[in-house]
């Protein structure tokens, strides 16, 4: 009887609405949605798939281990090991990192906390114009200002002084040149510094009001507030942003190509030329008339979107687990 | 105002506004002219319909106006007979003998329970370990929350219930001994089981410290406060022992508002 009723009502109630509610037009959206993101986690494996399959041979040829392990890449002997652009991709971004972290912080920091709306807009403004600079624009200042400023000013006295006072030191600087180890990972630095300030900001400026003002009422002085109370509640987001720009540095081109140097030269030296990963596909894609040349440009373009890729995911797994800590799901 | 049953009753003044006025932008009043006491080791209550001006009052007691570019302050707020707003004053000082707890509960999330009691220590330079224990267990019991925490002093705040988190910051604002706490709404986001734990607390708590707190609540005003002072639209319009003021209030816009002809 109950279970009657309520059918009837069901029906009733399903016959009582108007036809365009029952329009396929929400099936429609979710099915153009559900197509277009899933299209581009398609696109995404493909790429990976067919880097893979095209950079077989040179697997097949040396083996993973030793491609990732050899340091000789001689295409004209037809023996190909990453290991220097690995080095060198590493050295470059986490130097570069290590240079942009601190002014990045330092300018997010102010930006957010200290200086007035005014100037807080004009120099995010600038921060932003920074980003939008094309990459072969700072290359092409790189080389005419840059490079050789800083070979003449810092690079040769420093090595100069190190001949005399510190020989020593003499392996690990090397001799000068204009396009070098330190010179690309400076540039780098000052690349990713807009996206490490542009999220460090956002991380910083998701941190509660509350939570400055419960500091504010202990007592505490401004800069107490930010290394209490602002600091560590945006670590995780400030952790995730630094991740990602060191994303983007690993996979940053064209200026780096154009400033590094490009000598597959092992040991590299600080102030001697060295090589990326992608300054080496950029340089040798060209030439790569030989079969196995042209598969090793592709395997090291799939253990560089291995790297980033990696890099990407654990960034999001640290924020992940420094927000479940905190206890904000 | 009942001026006679005050003197013969009041006790000792801890904090006083004199012609106390918030103006936002220069030109609106938050509050206006304000004379109000706070007695030393009793409970006043603020209450007055939404945008009375009852947490824009309490935020003057302690600066935190400051933290706002377009809030002034005029008149005076007297701590033990001193003008907190005097020049060579500083705001830094005041916070720490004026404490204050807020609606939402404000641990300090990645901080242990520890850390965050001993937050406002540390602030002062006291780092001895023999110290900081001593205080935060003292914090922690006079919050009422060292039962269900002296087992996990470590875990972060974060970690705890919302009434929990509430105590905590209480905890946490105790510690550092200030003379008068303001609240702000202290039991708002929290559900009736933890109020009244927090409400009991307040009862408690004036025996060593001066309280003000804002509440949109007029049964939780009866409940835990000695003193109630009425706002409405940015004045203070009645000022008696919380008894006086809800059996007999003297002022019409009092009777009105205690009627529930406007809330």
């Amino acid at each position: 009887m109950k279970a009657d009723s309520e059918l009837s009502k069901k029906t009733a109630l399903h016959s009582t609405i108007p036809a365009i509610y029952r329009s396929p037009g929400d099936k429609v959206f979710k099915l153009i949605i559900f197509t277009l993101s899933s299209a581009i986690v398609l696109l995404a494996a493909a790429m990976a798939i067919i880097l893979y399959i095209e950079g077989r041979p040179a697997f097949r040829a040396f083996g993973h281990a030793s491609f990732l392990s050899n340091t000789v890449w001689d295409p004209v002997a037809g023996i190909h090991g990453a290991l220097p652009f690995i080095m060198g991709t590493l050295i470059t971004s986490f130097g570069a990192l290590l240079l942009a972290i601190l002014p990045a912080l330092g300018v997010a920091v102010f930006t957010t906390e200290f200086a007035p709306k005014g100037l807080a807009q004009i120099i995010n403004y600038m921060v932003d114009l920074l980003a939008a600079i094309p990459s072969v624009i700072i290359g092409l200042w790189g080389i005419f200002n840059f490079a050789p400023f800083m070979r003449e000013k810092v690079y040769s006295p420093l090595y100069f002084w190190a001949t005399e006072h510190a020989p020593g030191l003499l392996p690990v600087l090397g001799a000068p040149s204009n396009y070098n180890l330190t010179t690309a990972t400076i540039i780098l630095a000052l690349m990713i510094i807009p996206y490490t300030v542009a999220l460090s900001r956002d991380a910083i400026a998701m941190v509660p009001q509350e939570q400055r003002e419960a500091c504010w009422a202990l007592g505490a002085t401004r800069w107490e507030v930010m290394s209490v109370a602002v600091l560590p509640y945006a670590k995780p987001g400030i952790i995730a942003g630094v991740l990602l720009s060191l994303a983007r540095a690993l996979g940053e081109t064209m200026a780096v190509a154009m400033l590094i140097g490009n000598s597959n030269r092992v040991p590299f030296t600080l102030f001697g030329p060295a090589a990326t990963m992608p300054s080496v596909i950029i340089n040798e894609f060209r030439e790569a008339v030989e079969h196995l040349h042209y598969s090793s440009i592709m395997a090291v373009g799939f253990y560089l979107f291995v790297l980033t890729m990696g890099i990407n995911l654990v960034a999001s797994a640290i924020q992940r687990k420094l927000m479940l800590k905190k206890g904000i799901s | 105002m009942n001026k006679k049953l005050q003197h013969q009753t009041a006790p000792e003044v801890r904090m006083e506004t004199k012609k106390l006025s918030v103006i936002y932008n220069k030109t609106v009043y938050g509050v206006r002219d304000v004379d109000l006491p706070i007695y030393t080791n009793q409970v006043t209550a603020l209450i007055g319909p939404s945008g009375c001006g009852k947490t824009t009052f309490l935020r003057s007691l302690n600066r935190m106006h400051e933290l706002l570019p377009h809030a002034l302050v005029t008149g005076q707020a007297l701590l033990d007979g001193q003008d907190i707003y005097a020049s060579k004053i500083d705001p830094v000082v005041i916070r720490r003998k004026v404490g204050m707890v807020f609606q939402k509960p404000t641990p300090f999330p990645s901080k242990s329970i520890y850390d965050n009691v001993a937050a406002g220590m540390k602030l002062v330079g006291i780092k001895k370990k023999s110290i900081l224990d001593g205080v935060v267990e003292k914090a922690l019991r006079d919050a009422a929350l060292w039962d269900e925490v002296k087992d996990r002093l470590k875990s972060p705040g974060g970690s705890l219930s919302g009434g929990q988190q509430q105590r905590l910051s209480i905890a946490r604002a105790l510690a550092v001994e200030p003379e008068v706490l303001l609240m702000d709404e202290p039991t708002s986001s929290l559900d009736p089981n933890s109020t009244t734990r927090v409400e009991e607390l307040i009862r408690e708590l004036r025996q060593q410290v001066s309280i003000v707190i804002v509440t949109h609540n007029m049964q939780q005003a009866v409940r835990v406060s000695d003193y109630t002072a009425f706002f409405f639209v940015g004045e203070m319009v009645e000022h008696s022992p919380t008894k006086d003021l809800f059996e007999q209030p003297k002022e019409e816009r009092t009777v009105e508002y205690l009627s529930g002809a406007f809330s």
